[in-house]
């Protein structure tokens, strides 16, 4: 993005995915190049059962080295981190995680908009945050948090999304720097 | 929204006021905490939420217990337990008596876990659990050892795929929307306030569980509340954490060896 020529590099990424995004987030993940100089994070709302499908998904198809997240784990450049089911993810402070177990918020826990706003503390202006397809309206509290903070902003097309809804709520009620079909966001991703 | 030094002076409050030490918790949930009970409780500015902590000591009890997080549920991490049946349970059957601690023990939930481990293995009759929190709330409702009935579905669930063979059913007795542990569970607990930042070691134990606490504290004092643990724990004892805590960053990490894949660790030197 010419325009942005003038910002903070991005340090990390944060992506935020419910219901259908499943294959989004494996199809951005699949073709990350290798030489990221950020933080890929991903929330994704996921039943609590003690599977480890989705990180061995992720692990199969992604060069870079993917880890669910441990508490307090250092915050490592060039990983895919996965947050762990039942907790909410935080920023400590700039990179190190820390994990929480309270009430859920948007019924869901992790939150993406817990996520979102604790990257935005952390991270300031160099976070950029990506909101995928979901039928709740987690997320978009988030997206405000990181647009106050001039952070990024992107939000999935929601004619390319399986559940519209959640896109559809950031767009209409926080301030998206970019509406992005799966493609876009690939190459987006692998040009910060 | 309460800022970060808003949060130090709250922090600060606390601990020059009623003894409450939080410095050491992870500042990022302190100030999710702070938030909650703000808006929850409808404060018009973050001065007069201040003054209300500052000049009502009542009004503390509600902080305390609102900022500490009490989720918990039975059997929680049905993996977990299954190892601890496995792999921890039979080593302590071995002993003539049997000390566990659950540190932060909340509500209770995971404590009765243990009592139905024990039971099932018959060792509960030479077993005591002494289970603590910081909160005398929670552990009022620990004592009595009564759950919500909505919630036994579930539990019954993870008791099974913890690999619970029993009739989960016949270890409470139901009564409207409640149900009752049975009594010869609660005989063998002692429950007694502690709290991890200030309080001392105050018995040797066989294993001891804090599970989803040491997630509020920052690593400095998760390595003295690690410390506290390893001198209250014989060689060859048990270190039970949370399925995301790790002992990873701390020194003990050489002394003890984990048990699997799950947050089991066992004192070798």
């Amino acid at each position: 993005m010419a325009e942005n020529g003038m910002r903070t590099p991005s340090e990390l990424i944060v992506i935020g995915g419910s219901s259908g995004s499943l294959d989004v987030v494996l199809r951005i993940v699949s073709n990350i190049k290798k030489e990221i100089g950020f933080t890929i994070v991903i929330v994704f709302h996921r039943k609590t059962a003690a599977d480890s499908t989705l990180l061995e998904l992720l692990t199969a198809r992604s060069v870079l080295p993917v880890r669910e997240i441990e508490d307090k784990d250092i915050v490592l450049s060039g990983v895919v981190y996965l947050a762990p089911p039942d907790y909410h993810l935080l920023f400590e402070k700039k990179h190190i995680f820390a994990l929480d177990d309270s009430e859920k918020v948007n019924y869901s826990r992790p939150s993406i908009d817990v996520t979102f706003e604790s990257a935005a503390e952390a991270y300031t202006s160099s976070v950029v945050a990506i909101l995928l397809s979901g039928a709740n309206a987690d997320g978009t509290d988030g997206l405000k948090a990181i647009h106050r903070q001039e952070g990024i902003t992107v939000v999935q097309r929601p004619d390319t999304a399986s559940f519209p809804f959640m896109p559809r709520q950031a767009i209409l009620h926080a301030q998206v720097d970019h509406v992005m079909s799966v493609e876009e966001m690939i190459e987006f991703i692998n040009g910060r | 929204m309460i800022q970060d030094e808003e949060v130090d002076l709250l922090v600060n409050d606390l601990f020059e006021l009623y003894g409450y030490d939080f410095t050491g918790y992870s500042k990022a949930s302190l100030k999710r905490r702070f938030n909650r009970i703000y808006i929850l409780d409808n404060f018009p500015s973050f001065a007069e939420f201040r003054y209300k902590l500052k000049s009502d000591p009542a009004y503390l009890k509600r902080l305390v217990e609102e900022i500490t997080v009490n989720v918990t549920e039975m059997f929680r991490d049905p993996l977990f337990y299954r190892t601890l049946m496995k792999e921890v349970i039979p080593s302590l059957g071995t002993k003539p008596f049997i000390r566990i601690w659950h540190a932060g023990c909340s509500t209770g939930e995971e404590v009765f876990s243990m009592a139905i481990l024990l039971h099932e293995a018959n060792l509960l009759h030479k077993s005591l659990i002494y289970a603590t929190d910081i909160n005398p709330n929670v552990l009022e409702k620990a004592r009595k050892g009564i759950f919500p009935l909505s919630q036994m579905k579930q539990y019954s669930g993870n008791y099974i795929a913890s690999g619970g063979k029993q009739d989960f059913s016949s270890y409470y007795t139901a009564n409207y929307d409640r149900v009752k542990f049975l009594e010869s569970f609660t005989t063998r607990m002692i429950f007694s306030t502690h709290n991890l930042v200030c309080d001392s070691s105050f018995n040797e134990f066989d294993l001891i569980l804090c599970r989803n606490v040491l997630i509020y504290f920052d690593v400095p004092l998760q390595n003295r509340v690690f410390e506290l643990f390893d001198s209250s724990l014989n060689r060859l004892s048990y270190l039970a954490l949370g399925s995301k805590e790790t002992i990873r960053f701390s020194d003990l990490n050489s002394n003890y060896k984990q048990i699997g894949k799950e947050k089991i660790w066992r004192k070798m030197a």
